[in-house]
C-alpha cells in the first residue's frame, strides 16, 4: 500500500482493521458467481452440475439453434438501430441543453430526459404494454416499430450522458475562433464542435448499444409473439430443463458487454 | 439498470437569470438562440414521450377505468382498480376486508429491499473505502472491477447467483464437502434467495456513489482524531461516517429504488410463489387479467419510488448546504 501517513511503528490513519479482507471478499464474490457460469460453459456433458472436461459442444449447439440464431439476429437489429437514433437525438438535445444561456423549461427538459432512468423498469413496461395494446388494435400493425421505439426512449438518458459531459469539457475558444474567421455556423460545427465531440458520441452509443442489448423487462412487455431477443429468449429457457447452451449464450453476450465497456472507458479515459 | 444519481442534480443547477438591460438586436439574436435550442431538444423529447412520459399518464387513466374480462378494460370510471390495491370483498358476505396477499407482498418488497440495502452497505462500505485508500495507479483498475459487472447483463448475474445456490450446486457441494451439513440445504426459491441476488446485482450501485464520497475524504480529520486519543470506532462513527454520509444515502436510494422495483431477480430466485411487487403487477397483466388493477399498483410502486428520491434531493441540498 503506498500510504505516506504511517508513522514508524506501522501505524496507518488509512486503515481500518478488517477492511481490506472484506472487500477481497466483496470481490471475490462478484466474481465468482460469473466466472462459474463461464467455467461451466465448456462442459462436455449436459449436465450442469458435474464436470465432463472441456468441450466447445455446447457453443456448437447454441450457434446451431434456429431460435437461437432468429433472437441473436434480432437483438443485433434492435440494438444498432435504437442505439444509432437514440445517440443521433440525444447528441442534438445535449447541444440544445449544454453551454447555453439559461432558458425557461430547461429544467423540466432535464427531467424528461432523465426520466427513464428514474421510474422503474416494470412500470414503463406495463405503461407501454397499455399503449402499444391500443395502437396495435387500431392500426392493426405489429412489426418491430415498438421494440425500437421503446429501446430508443430508454437509451436516450444513457446517450446524453457521456455526450453532454464532453461537451461541458470541450474549449470554447475554438469555435469562437471560427466564427470571427467567418465560418458559417454550419462550417464551424462540421469543422470544430463535431470532431471535438466525437468521443463523447462514439462513448454515447456504446452505452446505449450495451444497455438495449442487455435489456429483458421492457423488451419481455413490449414483443409481440415471435419477437424474442436474446435476453428474453433465455428468461423463457430458464422456466425449462437448463443445458450448458444457456452458459454458452450468457458467456457470448458478457463477452460482449465488457469488450464494448473497456473500449468506453478506454475513450473516456483519453479525454482526461 | 438505473444511473439516476448522478443526473438528478443537473435538474435543480438552473436558475433563470435577471436579465440585464440590453440592446433589440442582442435580444433578437438571443431569442433566436433560445429558438434554435429547443428546436434541438424536440426530436428526443417527442420520442420520449411517446415511449417514456406519456404512457405512465395513459396508465393513470387506465387505473381509474373498470377491468374488461379478457385483459383490457371497458371505458367507464371506476375505483374497482385503486380499491383492490389492499382491500377485497368478501365474495360469501360482500363485507371489506384486507387483500391478505397484496399487504403480503407489499410487506415483503420493502422488506427485502431494506435487507439488500443494508447488506449492500455492510459489504459495500469497506469496498469503497479499500478502493479510495489505493495508489493512484491502482485506483483505477479496482474501480473498473466494480464497473464491469454494473454493465453486464443483470439477468445473467442473476442466473449465475442460481447456479451457485442450487441443491446441486457450488455452495451446497462446498458445504456438504467440509461437513456443515448433510444433506443440501434448499436455499433456491426463497426470501433468501432474492435477498443474496439483489444484493449481488445492485452492489455496484452502493460502492459507486460511496467511493465518490470518499475519494474526497480529507484524512488530516482522521489523524487529527487519533492524535486526540480517539479509537478506530470512534473515528470511523465521529470522522469518517459524517463525511462520507452523501454517498451513503445517494447509494443506498440506487439500491433501494431498483430493489422495490425488481421483477427479473424474484422471478428468476423467488420461484413463483415469492412474488415481489413487480411480479404481482405482471400478474395482473398475464393471468389476473385485472389491467386497472395491475395500472394502479404501478402507479403505488411510482409513488413510493418518487418519495425516495424526494427525500434524497432534500437530504442532498441539506449536505450540501452544511458543508459549503
Amino acid at each position: 500500500m503506498a500510504d505516506t501517513t504511517s508513522d514508524s511503528f506501522g501505524f496507518s490513519v488509512r486503515r481500518l482493521p478488517g477492511f481490506t479482507a472484506l472487500a477481497i471478499a466483496c470481490y471475490a464474490m462478484l466474481y465468482a458467481p460469473i466466472m462459474a457460469l463461464v467455467a461451466y460453459s465448456f462442459n462436455a456433458g449436459s449436465s450442469i452440475a458435474v464436470w465432463e472436461g472441456f468441450s466447445l459442444h455446447w457453443y456448437g449447439a447454441a450457434w446451431q439453434n434456429e431460435k437461437v440464431q432468429e433472437a441473436t439476429i434480432l437483438s443485433l437489429l434492435v440494438a444498432t438501430v435504437s442505439s444509432i437514433s437514440a445517440t443521433i437525438l440525444a447528441s442534438m438535445a445535449a447541444l440544445g441543453t449544454t453551454r447555453i444561456r439559461p432558458y425557461k423549461g430547461l429544467t423540466a427538459i432535464y427531467a424528461m430526459i432523465n426520466q427513464p432512468l428514474m421510474v422503474p423498469e416494470i412500470v414503463t413496461a406495463v405503461a407501454l404494454l397499455i399503449v402499444f395494446a391500443i395502437i396495435k388494435s387500431t392500426t392493426g400493425y405489429q412489426g418491430l416499430i415498438y421494440l425500437i421505439s421503446a429501446h430508443t426512449a430508454f437509451c436516450i438518458p444513457f446517450a446524453y450522458l457521456p455526450i453532454r459531459a464532453r461537451l461541458e469539457s470541450m474549449d470554447l475558444s475554438l469555435e469562437v475562433a471560427a466564427a470571427d474567421l467567418y465560418a458559417t455556423p454550419l462550417r464551424t460545427f462540421k469543422l470544430i464542435t463535431l470532431p471535438l465531440l466525437w468521443p463523447g458520441i462514439i462513448a454515447g452509443m456504446m452505452l446505449a448499444f450495451v444497455i438495449s442489448l442487455d435489456d429483458v423487462v421492457i423488451t419481455e412487455f413490449v414483443k409481440a409473439p415471435g419477437q424474442d431477443t436474446l435476453p428474453t429468449y433465455m428468461l423463457g429457457q430458464l422456466r425449462r430443463v437448463i443445458t450448458p447452451e444457456i452458459h454458452a449464450i450468457s458467456t457470448a453476450l458478457l463477452s460482449i458487454s465488457i469488450i464494448m465497456v473497456s473500449i468506453f472507458f478506454l475513450l473516456n479515459r483519453k479525454k482526461s | 439498470m438505473s444511473i439516476g444519481g448522478e443526473s438528478l442534480s443537473h435538474t435543480t443547477d438552473v436558475k433563470p437569470q435577471g436579465t440585464p438591460r440590453i440592446s433589440g438586436y442582442e435580444a433578437a439574436a438571443r431569442k433566436a438562440e433560445v429558438h434554435r435550442n429547443i428546436l434541438l431538444t424536440i426530436p428526443a423529447l417527442l420520442v420520449l414521450v411517446l415511449a417514456a412520459s406519456g404512457p405512465l399518464l395513459v396508465m393513470l387513466l387506465y387505473s381509474f377505468l373498470a377491468p374488461g374480462d379478457y385483459g383490457g378494460v371497458v371505458w367507464q370510471p371506476s375505483v374497482d382498480g385503486w380499491f383492490r390495491v389492499f382491500l377485497t370483498r368478501d365474495i360469501f358476505d360482500d363485507t371489506l376486508m384486507l387483500q391478505d396477499a397484496h399487504v403480503t407482498i407489499f410487506w415483503r418488497s420493502i422488506k427485502l429491499s431494506s435487507m439488500t440495502t443494508v447488506l449492500c452497505i455492510l459489504l459495500g462500505f469497506p469496498t469503497a473505502y479499500f478502493i479510495a485508500t489505493r495508489s493512484d495507479q491502482t485506483r483505477n483498475l479496482w474501480l473498473f472491477l466494480i464497473t464491469i459487472p454494473f454493465w453486464t447483463n443483470l439477468l445473467i448475474r442473476t442466473f449465475a447467483i442460481m447456479e451457485i445456490i442450487r441443491n446441486e450446486g457450488i455452495v451446497n457441494n462446498l458445504l456438504i464437502f467440509v461437513g456443515v451439513i448433510d444433506v443440501p440445504v434448499q436455499m433456491l426459491y426463497t426470501d433468501f434467495a432474492i435477498m443474496v441476488g439483489m444484493t449481488y446485482v445492485y452492489l455496484p450501485l452502493m460502492i459507486l456513489p460511496l467511493y465518490a464520497s470518499m475519494e474526497k475524504l480529507d484524512f488530516g480529520l482522521v489523524e487529527a482524531g487519533y492524535d486526540l486519543y480517539a479509537t478506530r470506532f470512534r473515528v470511523l462513527r465521529r470522522v469518517i461516517l459524517p463525511l462520507v454520509k452523501p454517498g451513503l444515502v445517494a447509494g443506498s436510494i440506487l439500491v433501494f429504488i431498483p430493489s422495490l422495483g425488481a421483477y427479473v431477480t424474484p422471478r428468476v430466485l423467488g420461484g413463483g410463489k415469492n412474488m415481489m411487487l413487480g411480479n404481482l403487477i405482471e400478474l395482473q397483466f398475464g393471468q389476473g387479467q385485472n389491467w386497472p388493477l395491475g395500472a394502479a399498483l404501478s402507479i403505488a410502486l411510482l409513488a413510493i419510488v418518487m418519495v425516495a428520491l424526494i427525500v434524497y434531493v432534500r437530504t442532498a441540498q441539506r449536505s450540501t448546504q452544511a458543508h459549503g
